[in-house]
């Protein structure tokens, strides 16, 4: 049998992308978190510690509200991440991606369809959250083309994620454990520069902000909202979800090879 | 058996009931503890230099969010009660349930009840883990105060989300169980004093009763426990806990039908 070309399996990798898609808006299980919890957490720390911003060391920024957007956006990236290997690992239980391997397509595709979608969520989280910003008063001082770098960098940080979303439903097939490592997203972000400054946070959580790459991809998030477009940030945030990528990609291959071992 | 004695000992089945379930998969405990706790060092790390502003009574953040993790562990604990509801719904169990002799009421209070015992264990482990990271100790009277608003605003949880799962009758509606909880107890006083909130949260934490009960909670962390911050929170969860009850009551009047 002759093996099929990347581009032939395109229409497969949009048919999982789309099927993804739908099941996260069909689900308010799987929509719930990506949107309504970030934005809720938003709501709260906006209010809660909008006046961080006159603390001596704060940087100069239009408002806590702008600060924190790039942080929201992150965070639903990671749920959406999240709720991508929960609904990944429930097609391993519920047999769907048997019936996929026993199909004439290569492995790659079905985890490349299911990060499709869960790249297209991250589009829907930033699009939703500079939607948000403009809304209640933030100002996003690079203009359309700093909105399309978020838009662009939240995507490729949602796949990003999704890579380690997918190698834990591969490994261990099963959804409960996925949803587990649901606290566990929350706990990376704390331990980043997403919610505030690096150098007004408290050890340990400092240090390990400096080493997250979590704060690369914040960097990159945040710039164009808060100071206008950069090369400099947008290479950090690409570098950050370098990291997490190639981590993903890498963990995953691993743990589809031992599925189709045991198998 | 018949009359009281018989209801209640469906109310001390039922309650056993939810804490075997806590013995034989322990792991499904270790969210509830976890969440909450990673709250309070999470928020810690990053907000920590908040109480350099003014308004704050303390300099220990720690000793500031302790009482919300504290509230949050109560509260997960009572949404977890009203998602295991909507789950024995969908697998069929709560209908023989319904179809024993027992009144409704006692049904609603032994699915409560067993809610707030099991929020002793999120309650605790927030407790021990901030004391352990040097939360202000609060004196006996301010930690029995604590340990009691946590355990009554469990119930007030677990009533709701019970009247929800009844409503929806699905787990899909634990989103909603777990979101309405969380806006409850975050949209208060949590992160600063209500001098130091800004906008719109400012207004909602002013008129959010269980900005009281987080009140009520906090005050031996951060200073003396008083009557004058006691008597709101305890009116608060009175008024609350009917309300909720008579929610879940109506819903279990309905559920069977």
């Amino acid at each position: 049998m002759r093996r099929a070309s990347a581009g032939q399996n395109l229409p497969v990798v949009g048919a999982l992308a789309r099927r993804s898609i739908v099941q996260t808006f069909r689900r308010p299980q799987f929509l719930a978190p990506i949107l309504l919890f970030p934005t809720l957490l938003l709501a709260i720390n906006t209010g809660g510690a909008g006046r961080a911003v006159d603390l001596p060391a704060f940087p100069e920024v239009g408002g806590f509200l702008d600060f924190q957007l790039a942080a929201s956006t992150l965070q639903a990236t990671m749920l959406a991440a999240v709720s991508g290997g929960v609904a990944l690992a429930l097609d391993f239980e519920l047999g769907f991606n048997d019936r996929l391997l026993a199909a004439p397509i290569p492995r790659w595709v079905m985890i490349v369809g299911r990060l499709a979608g869960t790249a297209i969520m991250g589009v829907v989280a930033a699009v939703w959250f500079l939607a948000i910003g403009l809304i209640f008063g933030a100002e996003i001082v690079g203009g359309p083309a700093g909105a399309l770098v978020v838009i662009a960098l939240s995507a490729l940080a949602a796949a990003a994620f999704g890579g380690l979303g997918a190698a834990l439903a591969v490994r261990s097939g099963q959804a409960s454990v996925v949803q587990g490592t649901f606290p566990l997203a929350f706990v990376i972000l704390f331990l980043s520069s997403a919610f505030f400054p690096q150098e007004l946070m408290q050890e340990p959580a400092a240090t390990a902000a400096a080493y997250n790459p979590l704060s690369f991809i914040v960097e990159g998030l945040r710039e164009p909202v808060l100071y206008g477009v950069s090369g400099e940030a947008i290479l950090h945030g690409l570098g950050g979800v370098a990291i997490v990528g190639i981590v993903g990609v890498t963990l995953t291959a691993l743990a589809m090879r031992a599925r189709l071992r045991a198998a | 058996m018949t009359g009281a004695a018989g209801h209640l000992d469906a109310v001390g089945a039922l309650m056993r009931r939810a804490l075997n379930e806590l013995l034989r998969v322990p792991g499904a405990a270790i969210p509830g503890v976890l969440a909450p706790s990673l709250f309070m060092l999470g928020l810690t790390g990053v907000f920590g230099e908040l109480t350099e502003l003014q308004g704050f009574d303390t300099d220990s953040f720690l000793s500031f969010i302790l009482p919300v993790s504290l509230v949050q562990g109560a509260t997960f604990a009572g949404a977890a009660t009203g998602v295991n509801l909507a789950r024995d719904i969908e697998i069929g169990w709560f209908d023989r349930l319904l179809a024993a002799p027992v009144p409704r009421p006692a049904l609603l209070a032994g699915i409560v009840l067993s809610a707030s015992l099991r929020s002793l264990l999120p309650i605790t482990g927030v407790l021990v883990l901030g004391l352990a990271l040097g939360a202000n100790w609060p004196g006996i009277d301010g930690l029995l105060v604590a340990v009691g608003l946590g355990f009554a605003f469990a119930s007030v949880a677990a009533s709701w989300t019970v009247g929800l799962a009844l409503r929806f009758k699905t787990q899909a509606a634990a989103p909603l169980m777990q979101a309405s909880m969380f806006v409850a107890v975050l949209f208060t006083t949590s992160y600063a004093p209500q001098e130091v909130l800004t906008g719109w949260l400012a207004t909602v934490a002013r008129y959010n009763p269980v900005t009281r009960v987080v009140e009520g909670v906090r005050q031996g962390f951060v200073g003396e426990v008083t009557w004058s911050e006691t008597w709101p929170a305890l009116a608060v969860l009175v008024v609350l806990l009917a309300l909720m009850v008579a929610f879940a009551l109506r819903g279990l009047r309905h559920a069977g039908d």
